[in-house]
């Protein structure tokens, strides 16, 4: 039962995550038990609960930051369904860079590389030439308010809001089939977070398989098309 | 992209006395990849990395490497002059004390230049214009290409160690603790550099290191190493974020966060 024009893109089945502390005498901590959660393409879910629920570590099993303790994480790539949770990490690594786009909370900042190259990076590992990547990612910045004079210098010292802008504006530099965002909206002022709803429905418009977390209701209204209650998946403690 | 592994190990296995300094070890390095070892002092990761390279025998396994055209040999059938024009042109290895890999009272140029010249180069001017453009690339003022690298600083030497490895454009270079012993603003300025190196000349690497950022950093893929066992091995931030292994577990948790 595939519809062409609208794949399912991301497909979890029964995926139950615990993570094992050892330091602590081997506590097991259940987080989330047999989830089956599947994706369209130009679908945008929004993971809604309590925080602490597992909405993060759930976008993190997609993403194959995390592993899950049992179950598949289907990925469709290149036309092609994969498990993560079997793949090798030269497979996941491939499927990041193609597939699966990931605006995490914070950015990661590596020392001395300056905004504009940290921002094009995405589209220069997917073989993009420079100028055409640097255009880009000039038109995502400018977008999203950050001043000029700040683009060549490393975000190591900017501000929470700042960073998180240069992060949505990388996270959406590549035009990814599936994109994964925590909190892409948090710290930002209206205005930016109006910008990053529009970047939102404009991936979501071309095809683009989206999971989000959103607390702020306004924005969740404004992109989600359907909700996904992580209560229902919760692991008993 | 070749799916043949450019390097690959299976059943290594090195005993000093009655140590194991390596014990079984395996995995496939393909094109482009950069593995990190991590692991405590004592842990076997610097004895594998010599091993891999070649600089010492181990007691059993094998190293087998996809040479230029494309056939596989084990580096240890290798006849000595094929091993050494290997390790000359090839590969690069980048010691943690970059006396370790450089040549102290000759000058900078001359230590990227015996390079080439090792694999036919003998135009000199040809030669001293590579030396310089690698200098330029790792961030050496030029106008030093005829000082000795003793009268460098430890970052400028390390540098130099690194473009006297890349100048014959190795596929795959091993580093032990490439930024060890360096001051923080230093390793930070290197790190960014063998960041876009590896990047841009899609090189390979087998990275040593203790220090996990310096893995996060550099490394697709990491192996961890204890009492010269892998305890735990896979994508470098799954590892990092979602570590399995008691070992593992505590090693990112004796961290201190900045």
């Amino acid at each position: 039962m595939t519809d062409p024009t609208f794949p399912t893109m991301i497909d979890l089945a029964g995926v139950s995550k615990a993570f094992t502390l050892h330091a602590q005498g081997g506590v097991r901590l259940p987080v989330l038990d047999r989830v089956d959660f599947a994706v369209r393409a130009g679908e945008c879910v929004a993971l809604v609960g309590p925080s602490g629920a597992g909405k993060s570590t759930l976008m993190r099993l997609v993403y194959g930051n995390y592993r899950c303790t049992t179950g598949s994480i289907g990925i469709r790539h290149d036309d092609e369904v994969i498990d993560l949770a079997a793949a090798s990490p030269r497979t996941i690594l491939a499927i990041r860079r193609r597939t699966l786009g990931y605006v995490s909370q914070f950015l990661r900042v590596v020392p001395r590389v300056p905004t504009l190259e940290v921002v094009a990076e995405p589209l220069r590992m997917l073989g993009v030439d420079k100028a055409e990547a640097v255009d880009r990612a000039r038109i995502l910045l400018a977008r999203l308010r950050v001043p000029e004079r700040m683009w060549s210098l490393p975000p190591a010292t900017f501000s929470g809001g700042e960073q998180q802008r240069v992060n949505v504006a990388r996270g959406f530099a590549a035009d990814y089939p599936i994109l994964l965002l925590d909190e892409p909206t948090a710290s930002l002022d209206a205005a930016n977070r109006d910008t990053v709803v529009a970047l939102i429905n404009e991936a979501r418009e071309r095809g683009a398989a989206i999971v989000g977390i959103f607390h702020d209701a306004a924005v969740r209204e404004a992109v989600a098309t359907r909700t996904f209650d992580i209560e229902g998946v919760r692991a008993a403690a | 992209m070749n799916d043949t592994p450019l390097l690959q190990v299976e059943g290594l296995s090195k005993r000093f006395g009655r140590i194991a300094a390596c014990d079984d070890i395996g995995f496939d390095l393909h094109d482009g990849e950069v593995l990190g070892i991590v692991g405590e002092s004592g842990s076997g990761k610097t004895t594998l990395l010599r091993c891999l390279s070649a600089l010492i025998a181990p007691d059993r396994g094998t190293v087998r490497y996809r040479m230029r055209d494309g056939s596989r040999r084990d580096v240890f059938a290798l006849s000595e002059p094929e091993r050494r024009l290997l390790m000359r042109t090839d590969w690069g290895f980048v010691h943690q004390n970059p006396r370790d890999g450089l040549r102290a009272h000759v000058s900078a140029g001359a230590n990227v230049a015996e390079r080439l010249m090792a694999v036919g180069a003998r135009h000199y001017g040809e030669i001293r214009e590579r030396a310089t453009d690698w200098l330029a690339r790792v961030e050496v003022d030029t106008a030093r290409i005829d000082d000795a690298p003793r009268t460098f600083s430890g970052g400028m030497q390390q540098r130099v160690q690194i473009a006297r490895n890349l100048v014959t454009h190795p596929r795959l270079v091993f580093m032990d603790e490439p930024t060890g012993g360096l001051d923080v603003s230093v390793q930070a300025r290197l790190l960014d550099l063998l960041r876009g190196l590896t990047a841009d000349l899609g090189l390979s690497a087998v990275i040593v290191t203790h220090d996990l950022a310096v893995a996060r950093l550099l490394s697709h893929r990491l192996m961890v190493m204890r009492g010269g066992q892998v305890v735990e091995a896979g994508l470098t931030d799954q590892v990092l974020d979602d570590p399995q292994h008691p070992y593992t577990q505590l090693l990112v948790n004796s961290v201190l966060q900045p």
